[in-house]
């Protein structure tokens, strides 16, 4: 599984390319990422939930974070 | 695959649920003809042209005057005496130069305009006049393409969507072009500069949600809008089976022009 890199990604791209890597999914597979620390942490992961999906693990590395989500069924 | 400027470009649509990446590309794999780029066009133009609708196609004979300013938003003062076709594709590439613009130099008429609406998917009424009006709602409804019909002037106007077939069509409603007696004179044919925006936004919405088959169309519903009160009205309508057009026995099979109503001076050249 590729892991999709937003460190440095501002807001709301960040969440704009989890969208489009969660539409190339199926539902109920998983999406790796990391998201930086502040605004993108405070912002993407409950976007994500809003939209359907479902935040699998949230794990701080340094100073970012990793987190895993599966795409939801309302997604599509 | 949507480029990193694209997605930048498209991040607001994106982000929508009723879009999304795959909507996006429907947009841009769309293609929606504009017939009359004035009052009603601009906004529809500069607003589908910002969306990303990959192909636009603009129809228009007219010229820009500087009468056409206070409300025509896409021409700009340095525009005066060119072609609206030409100074509409100038503005509609500048915002964004993803966008396939295809000018038509003429105006719609009874033997060109099946030709010209052939190649698009959705068909925006910019234009002025009830006969012409009529000519493209006859013409949508023999060639089975869907439309967004509307009309502006004074201070109100109207709008509805137009799904061949389906829907209630103009004829459904108003059988025949009024008379040439009621069509409001010149001295009547004042327009609020901002109505056209407001309705041609209106537009311009029904036609992104007809090609990403999203929501709910203005259909079977005339939208009607008194801006001087600002007061919004809806008047529910049926496709009537008895409509000499798209009823069940049509009587009319072929497109005609009925030039009595389109010699009237710049009828709120909307």
């Amino acid at each position: 599984m590729t892991i999709l890199d937003l460190r440095g990604v501002k807001c709301p791209i960040n969440f704009v390319k989890v969208m489009l890597a969660l539409e190339e999914l199926e539902i109920g597979e998983v999406l790796e990422f990391f998201l930086d620390d502040g605004e993108p942490i405070g912002n993407v992961p409950r976007s994500l939930e809003q939209a359907g999906h479902k935040l699998l693990a949230r794990n701080r590395v340094g100073d970012y974070f990793r987190l895993v989500v599966e795409k939801g069924e309302e997604a599509d | 695959m949507l480029t990193e400027a694209q997605i930048e470009r498209y991040s607001r649509h994106i982000i929508l649920r009723e879009i999304g990446g795959k909507g996006q590309k429907i947009l841009f794999n769309s293609r929606v003809l504009i017939i009359g780029v004035g009052g009603l066009g601009a906004p529809v133009a500069l607003y589908l042209a910002a969306a990303g609708i990959g192909t636009i196609g603009i129809a228009d004979a007219d010229a820009v005057e500087i009468s056409n300013l206070q409300r025509q938003v896409i021409h700009h003062t340095t525009d005066v005496g060119k072609a609206k076709v030409l100074s509409a594709r100038d503005k509609m590439t500048a915002i964004n130069p993803e966008v396939e613009v295809i000018p038509h130099h003429t105006w719609v008429r009874a033997d060109n305009i099946l030709s010209i609406i052939k190649d698009y998917d959705f068909i925006i009424d910019g234009t002025d006049s009830f006969a012409t009006k009529f000519l493209i709602n006859d013409a949508c409804v023999l060639a089975g393409k869907p439309y967004s019909h509307c009309g502006v002037l004074g201070f109100s106007g109207q709008t509805l969507t137009v799904l061949p077939g389906q829907s209630a069509c103009c004829r459904c409603i108003f059988r025949e072009p009024p008379p040439p007696e009621l069509v409001p004179s010149c001295a009547q044919a004042g327009v609020i500069g901002v109505l056209p925006g407001l309705f041609g936004t209106i537009q311009a919405t029904e036609a992104i949600k007809y090609l990403l088959s999203k929501g709910e169309l203005l259909t079977d519903r005339l939208l009607f809008v008194d801006a001087l009160e600002m007061r919004f009205q809806e008047i529910a309508l049926e496709r009537r089976n008895d409509c000499a057009l798209c009823g069940d026995a049509p009587t009319i099979t072929e497109l005609r022009d009925q030039s009595e109503a389109m010699t009237l001076c710049d009828l709120g050249k909307a």
